[in-house]
């Protein structure tokens, strides 16, 4: 989009949004559902911010454009730079929470420092915060975290796919024993995530796991590559976003270890970290709870938005149907869904960022539901409740080819019964920590 | 022994690719004062710019030239539209425009050239082979080559040519240097431009290494420690920095990461940096500046 077509937009926008609020008679609420979106279009980590902003607002656009918004109420949304930075992140939050006529529906920060830093503000601010695919692994407790909706896959499950993937291609699970595996993760809150998990999984299974940290942004990695050397280990799984995986796949190369034996987390290994590593990373395995691919959604956010040379938010085509693009439509599936679930008990208005709570909190997404949003094979089945916020807890596994993501496994569930416990202990110990009685999910 | 030797060689090498970004702040540093914060954005302006020039179809050494035109055009923009209105203000001023600046070229290199992320690929293949039992990269090897070049065609430049002398004098007394007929806005064009070269040199190697996306910006951090050490003014300076940096850093997080929970490698350099400036203030080869106040 040129300078002067954004210039003309914005103010044919505003004109329009101008007239609208004349329109209305005085005192009267706009039939508006307001999104704030805390994002980046800057930064060290901007194809992610830019391709999730475009998927998520595409598809929040289609809804209006196709259907006149969810149930005749308009979707409105903000966009607010944090340039991926924590304390940018909460001035963000803080600056959209009462706009719109009914304030913030949710947020989603897509960034596991924000969700640290907001934590204790969500339940005194009664707006929830939905982390797809990052944040904090306990908040799928809903009883101790009321406002906090890690959907989808949380860190925890992600992690124990791996550990299965693992297996199968060892020959089963108890071909684990004695093997060796190194977790490579970036020296961070997210990055630290799994390492109790994994310790628990090594003394299930019998395998032995080294922790090795690399300091943030990790773009160099050389050492941590000739430790990994000197261990001599099965597998590898590589914890990292950012430049690093790139840097990673590289050094691996570059010190001889088997690209067939790394098993990444999602954002190590989407197309936009991938292509940089290029040939390097041939070989390299990695889990994706929100998959690669056009869907039936596409299509119509293709004949909807940008047939007759129209345009939507996607500035560069060529990233359509990719890893982050389809992260951004399933928020927008994700969300939307929220509150046409929440219009269900509170009416067909716009609806405030605690009703959308109890939305996201009853959020029944089968696979009759995901056919007729046309995300199926997109977006996993979804079941959530008082007790689990997680919903889901399922990934597909893919392999690079040195040019693109292949799909080498169909949706591998993640093993909860190793997970929960976990979750629960550490629930329970913030609960402790911030003298939070918990809330009995019987009742609910 | 063996991994000791691998670990001290691959620091090195390592160290050689930090010197690559520390020579450009020394370059502006010397001629004009100015800590330059927009030098990490001009490497990933370089880059990108050279990337998608290949990506249009140009052959490698056409887009080299062209990227070289259109870092020499940058500079010239930077004289006219920065130093020149900020001439004989604190370097501070400058410093603080140099931030303006560096947002700048990030955000013109996102609106031309867009936000997706790029491979680069040089034809030096990054795998080791064995030299004495110790594996070495063929690529590190090739960045430390390149840097060698570099720095040596710098020195000669800075000592024979008369443009080169003439900057020398400029760094050394701007009012002096201007008083002997020497002209200071064609010395900054030319300084920073000689910059942009570097930036895309090294945008180039740093781009093959982590492909040409957003994230380079931030790499360019990693040259502070190198410049601490190797002081602000001398291009010999930022050699030496660079490779004890590299080496310290690696050895340190191979013997001292693992009793202090590793991921030490970013932050050790800092540390090490500040406690060599309590004890020779102006770095390795920097100028030990005495004023008369």
């Amino acid at each position: 989009m040129n300078v002067r077509m954004l210039v003309k937009r914005s103010l044919a926008g505003a004109a329009l949004g101008l007239a609208a609020t004349m329109a209305l008679p005085a005192g009267a609420t706009p039939n508006e559902q307001y999104f704030p979106m805390i994002g980046w279009r800057t930064g060290p980590l901007t194809p992610l911010g830019v391709n999730v902003a475009a998927g998520w607002i595409d598809y929040m656009d289609l809804l209006n454009k196709r259907d006149g918004g969810i149930n005749g109420v308009k979707l409105t949304w903000e966009e607010c730079e944090t340039a991926y930075k924590v304390d940018r992140g909460v001035e963000c939050y803080q600056r959209l929470l009462r706009n719109g006529p009914t304030g913030a529906s949710a947020y989603n920060p897509i960034s596991t420092g924000v969700v640290y830093a907001l934590l204790d503000r969500t339940t005194t601010d009664k707006v929830p915060i939905v982390t797809i695919g990052s944040g904090r692994t306990d908040t799928t407790d809903g009883s101790v975290f009321p406002f906090v909706f890690p959907l989808g896959t949380n860190y925890l499950s992600t992690n124990t796919v791996k550990i299965k993937f693992i297996g199968m291609q060892e020959g089963g699970m108890d071909k684990l024993k004695g093997k060796k595996i190194v977790n490579l993760h970036m020296d961070s809150a997210g990055g630290r995530e799994t390492i109790p998990l994994l310790d628990a999984q090594a003394r299930k299974y019998g395998f032995e796991v080294t922790h090795i940290s690399v300091a943030m942004p990790g773009s160099e990695q050389q050492s941590a590559w000739l430790e990994i050397r000197r261990i001599k280990p099965d597998w590898v799984i590589l914890r990292e976003w950012g430049v690093a995986p790139a840097v990673a796949l590289k050094t691996a190369e570059k010190t001889g270890f088997p690209l067939n034996r790394i098993v990444g987390v999602p954002f190590a290994g989407t197309e936009d970290d991938l292509i940089p590593a290029g040939s390097s990373a041939k070989g390299f395995y990695v889990v994706h709870p929100m998959p690669t691919g056009e869907f039936p959604v596409t299509q119509e956010i293709r004949k909807h938005l940008y047939a007759g040379g129209n345009k939507g938010n996607l500035q560069d085509m060529s990233r359509m149907g990719l890893i982050y693009y389809n992260m951004g439509l399933t928020y927008g599936v994700l969300n939307t869904e929220a509150v046409r679930t929440a219009q269900k008990k509170f009416g067909n208005k716009p609806l405030t960022g605690e009703q959308i709570r109890w939305g996201l909190e009853n959020l029944n997404l089968d696979e009759k539901r995901l056919r007729e949003l046309g995300v199926w094979g997109l977006v996993q089945t979804i079941r959530t409740s008082c007790r689990d916020h997680e919903g889901g807890g399922a990934a597909k596994v893919y392999q690079w080819d040195g040019a693109k993501l292949v799909q080498v496994s169909d949706w591998i569930m993640a093993d909860k019964a190793i997970t929960r416990p976990l979750i629960e202990e550490s629930s329970a110990k913030y609960a402790k920590e911030k003298g939070i009685t918990p809330r009995d999910c019987s009742k609910e | 022994m063996e991994f000791f030797f691998e670990v001290l060689i691959g620091g090195l090498l390592a160290g050689v690719m930090y010197s690559l970004i520390a020579l450009g702040f020394v370059l502006i540093y010397k001629a004009s004062g100015v800590f330059n914060f927009a030098q990490g954005a001009m490497v990933l302006f370089a880059a990108l710019t050279f990337v998608n020039l290949v990506e249009r179809g140009l052959p490698f050494w056409l887009a080299f030239a062209a990227t070289l035109a259109v870092m020499a055009l940058l500079a010239l923009l930077v004289e006219r539209l920065v130093l020149r209105p900020l001439a004989n203000q604190p370097p501070m001023s400058l410093f603080m425009a140099t931030i303006g600046l560096a947002i700048v070229i990030e955000g013109v290199g996102q609106l031309v050239w867009g936000s997706k992320a790029y491979g680069l690929d040089l034809g030096i293949k990054d795998v080791p082979f064995e030299l004495g039992g110790v594996r070495v990269s063929q690529f590190d090897l090739f960045a430390a080559a390149v840097a060698g070049t570099l720095v040596t065609a710098l020195s000669i430049f800075f000592s024979r040519a008369a443009t080169g002398r003439a900057l020398r004098a400029v760094a050394d007394d701007h009012q002096a240097a201007m008083s002997i007929g020497i002209p200071l806005p064609r010395m900054w064009r030319i300084v920073w431009a000689i910059s942009g070269a570097v930036a895309l040199v090294t945008g180039l190697l740093w781009g093959s290494r982590l492909g040409v996306q957003f994230g380079l910006v931030v790499v360019a951090l990693k040259a502070l420690p190198v410049l601490i050490l190797g002081g602000f003014t001398s291009v010999a300076g930022a050699i030496v920095g660079g490779l004890i940096i590299g080496a310290s850093e690696k050895l340190a997080e191979i013997y001292l990461g693992r009793y202090i929970g590793g991921g030490i490698e970013n932050w050790f350099p800092y540390i090490f940096a500040m406690l060599f400036l309590l004890v020779r203030p102006h770095g390795l080869f920097g100028e030990r500046r005495i004023e008369r106040v």
